[in-house]
């Protein structure tokens, strides 16, 4: 298994923890993946200019295609913001016109045929469940987690197909249960984080994650578990805005949980950078 | 005062109307399905803004949309709040595309030189540096402590792409 790692604007500035995490854990498991001078999905000028948006996602579509390489993403943004990319170059018209622009600015061109694919999926869908818990040589038995999916990991469905539901999606719990913690069902699991209008009105985002944090800080889990750098940010760097009575939930990236069960060490996977505190989730995993 | 507003807000003027706004907003990626419509309010039923602050509702939108109720439209705070969580989208039973409509809405108001203030200060960094959050040295030694692979602080790529 090989893929061009497409990491997005906001995690090699702001998420360090969910980088480093996913490429340690890519390596343990054996998945290769490249490093391509890859710029902005596109995702955050769609509401200016959605035209640019496309031909900033087909210049990146164009650069893992002249690898021959699939693409794996970590932020649920880029995700959405790619796939839909590579369903609408399907249409030769809108193809061309992105073309055209994409070869007098740059001298590339997109052809069609990538695959892009969020690191989750990949670890569901192509490596599988069995690999994991068969990789797991630190079962965090006891360990209770909450796990928040993010939006545009799958939906809109017509850009996504069946790969999960749209509404009630299984694949981040059956992960989460092959590290050998526990996923506990929860009150607004399915809510949106908000970030996505953060820089428009920070009073309704914050709102927003409020929905599904305030009654989750009362609820006695070991971590939230997430797996887009936006809602990860939104709950954790906004976390003590949004937490008025106090209380403190830890906030991690699926890819630190499943190192920890791969037996990697704390530094491997980020929690240093950890926003809110880890410290009495590492204990319980004893590391 | 807020109640006033939202009234004459409200108000159908049929001498301004713009009959060929609807048409225009069909023609786009994602406006297509926009006459099917029939009003059920399922979007606004499952919208989060909407639980936050009831006077957002993209029923309305979609309903001001077919009117031709144009710059009331355009001028809408509505059309950038939405989170773009998609939920209306999966549920519409007409297949409208609410989120993706209010794409196309949000660009035809910045054709128009509405740009709130947040979005202007991201869009200004970004045809800077071609990064939403350029690699600043902070950034850079951090990415190098952690032994992650060196980037370069501006995308020239990206910023060549953003040109007008």
């Amino acid at each position: 298994m090989r893929y061009a790692l497409f990491l997005g604007c906001t995690i090699p500035a702001r998420a360090l923890d969910y980088e480093l995490s996913a490429r340690s854990v890519l390596k343990t498991l054996g998945i290769e993946v490249v490093d391509l001078d890859f710029g902005c999905c596109g995702f955050p000028i769609e509401a200016v200019d959605e035209g640019k948006a496309l031909a900033l996602a087909a210049g990146n579509l164009a650069l893992a295609e002249e690898q021959g390489l699939d693409v794996l993403t970590l932020c649920n943004a880029c995700t959405e913001m790619l796939s839909k990319a590579v369903l609408a170059l399907r249409d030769e018209r809108r193809l061309s016109r992105v073309n055209r622009v994409l070869r007098e600015r740059l001298g590339w061109e997109y052809h069609g045929g990538v695959r892009v694919r969020h690191l989750a999926r990949v670890l569901y869908e192509e490596y599988g469940l069995d690999r994991i818990r068969e990789a797991v040589n630190r079962p965090l038995k006891g360990l209770k987690v909450a796990v928040h999916y993010g939006c545009h990991y799958m939906r809109p469905s017509r850009v996504y197909g069946e790969f999960d539901d749209p509404e009630f999606p299984q694949s981040l719990d059956r992960l989460v249960e092959a590290t050998g913690a526990e996923s506990v069902n929860y009150e607004y699991k399915m809510a949106c984080c908000g970030a996505g209008i953060l820089n428009f009105d920070e009073e309704v985002a914050v709102e927003m994650a409020r929905m599904k944090l305030d009654p989750l800080s009362r609820r006695g889990v070991d971590a939230l578990v997430v797996i887009c750098p936006f809602c990860g940010i939104m709950y954790s760097r906004y976390q003590s805005l949004i937490l008025r009575e106090g209380g403190e939930i830890p906030v991690i990236y699926y890819p630190q949980l499943l190192g920890l069960a791969l037996g990697l060490e704390p530094d491997e996977l980020g929690f240093q950078l950890n926003v809110a505190g880890v410290e009495g989730l590492l204990e319980k995993v004893g590391v | 005062m807020r109640s006033e507003m939202v009234e004459r807000e409200s108000l159908v003027e049929v001498g301004n109307l713009d009959h060929r706004f609807p048409d225009r907003i069909l023609r786009q990626p994602g406006g297509e399905a926009l006459r099917a419509c029939f009003q059920c309010g399922l979007c606004t039923a499952s919208c989060p803004i909407s639980l936050i602050d009831s006077r957002y509702s993209p029923r309305r939108v979609i309903k001001r949309i077919l009117l031709g109720m144009r710059d009331q439209v355009l001028r809408d705070r509505f059309i950038w709040l939405c989170s773009a969580c998609f939920l209306c989208q999966e549920r519409c039973p007409q297949d409208v595309r609410p989120p993706e409509v209010m794409t196309v809405l949000k660009n035809m108001a910045v054709k128009e030189g509405i740009l709130p203030q947040g979005i202007a200060r991201m869009m200004e960094v970004f045809k800077r540096t071609g990064r939403l959050y350029p690699i600043d040295d902070f950034t850079a030694e951090e990415r190098e402590e952690l032994g992650l692979p060196h980037l370069e602080e501006e995308q020239e790529a990206v910023k060549r792409l953003l040109e007008e």
